[in-house]
């Protein structure tokens, strides 16, 4: 990491403006002892810039300063200086700060040979030794060259001017209006070649805009961009007021977005602490209801949380998030939510960007809602507006504030397209769309983007009730995507379905039991029909047997009647008929077994 | 240092007609003796002796510079008669110092 805030060991050293912004774009004030060329156009805040440089080094730095003041008198500056919140008077009083007015009138003053300004040099000197000044403005100097004929004479001395200065040590602003192509109208910066800051005020679409620019900064890093700058009652601010790098540390703490479904789709954990959330969506999506969740989860958890709602009063917001069982007012009232109600048209892009600075800085929560962030794209061209996310954002990272933005999408466009340019700028970004299906409109959300972690791909149904926001997985089958009524209709369906399944696996499996019962009762019946077969065989084989042998008995009684009979015919007709019957009764068994 | 070099108020005029003319300087530079000198020969003769001139050194009295908002040194300031008159520079051009002084119109 880069050493963006250059210490003074490393450069020169610096006198802190402690003006907002300033010192954080110079990388710590202005060079100490050095003069500092300040320009702009009329009313650009010069001298108000000088002013406040030397109130503040009085006030805060223990350093007197002195203001040179060429154009307004001593009680005007004074009057002009007592809307801000420096006690002017007092710091005069306390020797602290002192008003040199000095005045030149062209026509009272003849030329009539050499001169020098030593009279200038030593009113400085006088005025610098009264109050041991340590700073001093010169506002604006350039009168001179309206005063005096002999340029050549002003510009040596002017020249000798800045280096008297230097050489006093004096920490100075000298203010220069500027010229036509040139910083200044009459080439100040030549002569003042450490410090030049331009001071821009124009009007874009009616609303000023103010740019601050540091052109050259010798010996020091500084920011080289054009930085907004507003002029109020706690003086001059400068913006960006954090991050000319990014180098916002990542944290893998998650936090919850107060909807368990959400979370769910979010990894199953919810946010990274410090990320920025953008939830878009048609008007009436629920997006508001969501950051209602996300308030209240803060709460809860003992956060403290903001929300800038530049549409709805607080009241309102209460009373609406009320109806989906959302209580803000009790955290209200615990001094852990606090409201900004605004229209974003009532000031211009960096004066919100101030007032979202000042309530963080006063506030110190952990979790922003802006409700709606699109409400601000028509304060500036797109490009203005980008730059003015991208601050608001780098300013919330840089505090570890967990961000969310609800973004309005108008109808007839692609809901990617009405966020352009800040969505990119976003950790996560949930889309909330209308699907009107069958005469009735429903809710889907999903998750476009939500970097550094695993996030569900899938369209949940998005509903509000009475106890808050519920996601629901919508119903995707043959007909396509079904939410509301449809998807209630089909998941109805699909139980009467289930139903009929399970009746039909009941039947079929009774079916089967009867079907066994049968079989069973065939094979018993079989079996009896086989066993009395088998007995009458095995009757009828006896019988065959007993006559068998009653008739070789005749026979044995006929050969030994003849013996004329030869004894191995006797034998093999005997020994045949008795093994045939034994051998057809064992394979009828074996038949039958196997049918079994 | 602050004196009165010189004062002249005789002949015929009354009071009213004296010249009050003070001379700033911031030391004695060469500008400074230039200018005071010049300054001599020019009232000797056009004021002709109606004249007081205080002369003024800023490096003694530096906190007498911002009431006549004194920046260019050496400066002259006609105090009387009115109104005040300022001129500048060492006074070397005689016709302006002059002009600027009203003895002479422009």
């Amino acid at each position: 990491m880069s050493n963006h805030q250059p210490k003074s060991k490393n450069g020169i050293e610096k006198a802190p403006t402690g003006i907002r912004g300033l010192d954080e774009i110079t990388g710590g004030g202005l060079p100490r002892g050095r003069p500092t060329l300040v320009c702009g156009g009329p009313g650009c805040g010069k001298t108000m810039l000088g002013m406040e440089f030397l109130a503040r080094g009085a006030r805060d730095f223990e350093e007197p300063g002195v203001f040179v003041a060429f154009e307004e008198t001593t009680p005007e500056l004074k009057v002009n200086f007592s809307s801000t919140e420096f006690d002017i008077a007092g710091l005069c009083g306390r020797k602290k700060l002192l008003f040199e007015h000095v005045r030149v009138e062209r026509s009272e003053i003849e030329e009539t040979g050499e001169y020098d300004l030593e009279g200038l040099f030593i009113r400085l000197k006088a005025a610098i030794d009264a109050i041991g000044a340590k700073r001093l403005v010169l506002d604006t100097v350039e009168s001179l060259f309206g005063s005096f004929q002999n340029t050549g004479i002003l510009r040596a001395e002017l020249r000798r001017l800045f280096r008297w200065l230097k050489d006093k040590g004096m920490t100075a602003v000298v203010t220069a209006e500027t010229g036509e192509g040139k910083l200044t109208r009459h080439g100040l910066e030549e002569y003042v070649a450490d410090c030049v800051i331009f001071l821009d005020h124009r009007v874009m679409n009616q609303n000023s805009v103010r740019r601050l620019r540091v052109v050259k900064y010798r010996g020091s890093q500084h920011g080289s961009n054009e930085y907004p700058y507003l002029i109020e009652k706690g003086g001059f601010s400068v913006l960006p007021l954090s991050s000319l790098i990014l180098d916002h540390k990542a944290s893998l703490q998650r936090v919850s977005t107060g909807i368990a479904g959400l979370d769910e789709m979010l990894g199953g954990k919810g946010l990274f602490r410090g990320s920025s959330i953008l939830i878009s969506g048609g008007a009436g999506t629920g997006k508001s209801s969501i950051a209602a969740h996300f308030l209240q989860a803060a709460c809860q958890r003992g956060e403290r949380a903001l929300i800038f709602a530049s549409e709805q009063s607080s009241d309102e917001f209460t009373r609406n998030m009320r109806s989906i069982g959302i209580d803000l007012e009790r955290w209200v009232r615990r001094g852990l939510l606090r409201f900004q109600g605004t229209r974003a048209g009532f000031c211009g892009l960096e004066k919100h960007l101030v007032m979202f600075e000042q309530e963080i800085a006063e506030f110190t929560p952990k979790v922003i809602v802006v409700d709606p962030i699109t409400n601000y794209g028509s304060l500036g061209d797109s490009n203005e507006v980008k730059a003015m996310m991208t601050r608001l954002i780098d300013l919330f990272k840089s505090r570890h504030i967990t961000a969310l933005f609800t973004s309005l999408t108008s109808t007839g466009h692609e809901a990617e397209d009405s966020v352009v340019g800040i969505s990119s700028l976003m950790d996560t970004w949930i889309l909330l769309r209308n699907l009107e299906v069958d005469g009735e409109r429903n809710r889907g959300l999903y998750v476009l983007k939500s970097r550094g972690m695993a996030h569900s791909n899938q369209i949940r149904e998005f509903l509000l009730t009475d106890k808050g926001a519920k996601l629901v997985n919508v119903y995707v089958g043959p007909q396509g995507l079904l939410t509301g009524s449809a998807r209630v209709r089909q998941q109805a369906e699909d139980r009467a379905f289930a139903r009929r399944q399970q009746e039909d696996a009941q039947q079929q499996r009774a079916e089967l039991g009867l079907k066994r019962q049968h079989m069973e009762t065939e094979i018993s019946r079989l079996r009896a029909k086989f066993e009395s077969e088998a007995r009458e065989l095995q009757g009828s084989l006896r019988a065959a047997k007993g006559r068998d042998e009653s008739a070789s008995g005749e026979r044995m009684e006929a050969a030994r009647a003849r013996q004329a009979v030869a004894s191995s015919d006797r034998r093999r007709t005997r020994h045949g008929a008795n093994g045939s019957g034994e051998t057809a009764l064992s394979a009828l068994e074996e038949v039958t077994l196997e049918k079994m | 240092m602050k004196r009165a070099k010189k004062t002249h108020n005789g002949g015929n005029g009354t009071k009213q007609d004296v010249w009050n003319l003070r001379l700033y300087i911031a030391g004695h530079t060469a500008k400074s003796l230039a200018a005071l000198s010049n300054l001599e020969t020019i009232c000797e003769q056009h004021l002709h002796g109606k004249f007081h001139v205080e002369v003024v050194d800023l490096l003694k009295d530096p906190q007498l510079a911002s009431g006549d908002q004194i920046l260019a040194i050496p400066t002259l300031v006609r105090r009387l008669p009115p109104p005040m008159k300022k001129i500048i520079g060492d006074l070397s051009k005689t016709d302006r110092v002059l002009v600027g002084l009203d003895l002479r119109p422009s």
